[in-house]
C-alpha cells in the first residue's frame, strides 16, 4: 500500500499525527526519520508510548528510511512517513525520486520565521528549501488535518499572518 | 442571593492542566464553576507552540504554582511528551494523562496529608470510574 503522508511536523508525533490523521487513514504505522531520535532509545520510547498498541511507530534516519521505502510501500498497512524539519524531507526525497506529494502539518515559531499559517512559521531558507522540493517533481502543500483544505505551496508562500 | 463563591481564597491541591485549543482553560473554568478551586490550578496550551517552548510553559506554570503535578488531555499530545522530558530532568514530577473533569475535581479535593503521587493516583481512579455510558441494546 502507498505511503498515505509524507509530512514535516516539528512535533513529530502527537494528538493530531496519531488521532487526527491517524484514525480516518486507519493508520497501523508510523516512520519517524529523525537523525537524532533514531540515535536516542529514550526518545524512541518516549514517542513509542504515546500511539495506541495498534499502532507500529518504526524509527530511521535518513540513510536508512530510503534503504527501506520500498519495504514501507509494500507494507499491506496503512502507513506515514514523518519528519521533524524541511532539511530532513528535502534530504529525503532527494534521494528517493519516488516521493510525489509532500505534507506541511506543522512548522512553529522561532526567530526568523514569518507566519505563514497559524501553523506554518518558515525562514527565507526554509522557503527555499520547500521550492527545492517541489522543484523536483513534489506536489507539496500545508494542510495542519485531514478535514482543512490543503494549501498549495505557491499560496502558502504569498500568504501572511498578522499578529 | 446568589453569593459569588469564586471570591473566596479556597485552598486546593494545586497542578497544571496543559492540552490542545482550549481544553486547559476550559477545564479550569469548568472546576471553578464547581468547586471555587480554579485558581489552584494553572492552564497551558499547546496552541502555536514548538515541544520545547511547551516545555518551558509547562516550567514556568510549575514553578510559579509550586507545584509537582502536571494533568495533561492525551497520551500522545505535545503537552504530555513536554510533560515527559520535564520529568526527566525533574523525577519528582508527576503526570497523569487523559484526564476528564472528575479527575481534576478530585483531585482539587484531595487532602494535603497525601503525597502528589497519591493524591494523582486517587484522582485518576475517580476519573476513570466516571466514565459511564448510558443507552439502550439496540
Amino acid at each position: 500500500m502507498p505511503i498515505a503522508l509524507y509530512r514535516i511536523d516539528d512535533r513529530l508525533i502527537h494528538g493530531q499525527v496519531v488521532v487526527g490523521w491517524g484514525q480516518p487513514l486507519e493508520l497501523r504505522f508510523i516512520v519517524l526519520v529523525d537523525d537524532d531520535v533514531a540515535a536516542s532509545e529514550w526518545e524512541q520510547e518516549l514517542y513509542r508510548m504515546g500511539v495506541p498498541p495498534e499502532m507500529e511507530v518504526q524509527f530511521c534516519d535518513v540513510e536508512s528510511a530510503s534503504r527501506h521505502l520500498g519495504n514501507f510501500v509494500c507494507d499491506s498497512r496503512m502507513g506515514i512517513v514523518l519528519v521533524g524539519d524541511i532539511g530532513t524531507m528535502q534530504r529525503l526525497v532527494a534521494a528517493n525520486p519516488t516521493i510525489k506529494t509532500v505534507n506541511i502539518g506543522g512548522v512553529h515559531h522561532a526567530p526568523g520565521r514569518v507566519a505563514r499559517l497559524r501553523y506554518v512559521f518558515l525562514t527565507p531558507e526554509e522557503e527555499q528549501s520547500l521550492r527545492g522540493i517541489e522543484s523536483n517533481g513534489v506536489e507539496v502543500s500545508a494542510q495542519d488535518v485531514p478535514s482543512a483544505r490543503p494549501v498549495p505551496l505557491k499560496d502558502l508562500l504569498s500568504s501572511k499572518l498578522d499578529g | 442571593m446568589n453569593a459569588d463563591l469564586s471570591e473566596h481564597e479556597v485552598a486546593g491541591r494545586r497542578a497544571v492542566i496543559a492540552g490542545h485549543a482550549t481544553f486547559a482553560t476550559g477545564l479550569v473554568s469548568a472546576v471553578e464553576q464547581i468547586s471555587g478551586m480554579g485558581s489552584s490550578l494553572v492552564p497551558v496550551t499547546s496552541i502555536g507552540l514548538a515541544g520545547v517552548d511547551i516545555a518551558s510553559m509547562l516550567e514556568e506554570a510549575l514553578d510559579t504554582l509550586d507545584t509537582s503535578v502536571i494533568f495533561t488531555d492525551l497520551p500522545a499530545g505535545s503537552c504530555t511528551i513536554a510533560a515527559r522530558r520535564l520529568q526527566r530532568i525533574r523525577p519528582e514530577l508527576v503526570l497523569v494523562t487523559g484526564i476528564n473533569l472528575a479527575t481534576v475535581l478530585e483531585y482539587v479535593f484531595r487532602s494535603a496529608s497525601e503525597t502528589p503521587l497519591e493524591a494523582a493516583t486517587a484522582a485518576a481512579e475517580k476519573g476513570r470510574a466516571t466514565l459511564v455510558v448510558h443507552g439502550s441494546k439496540v
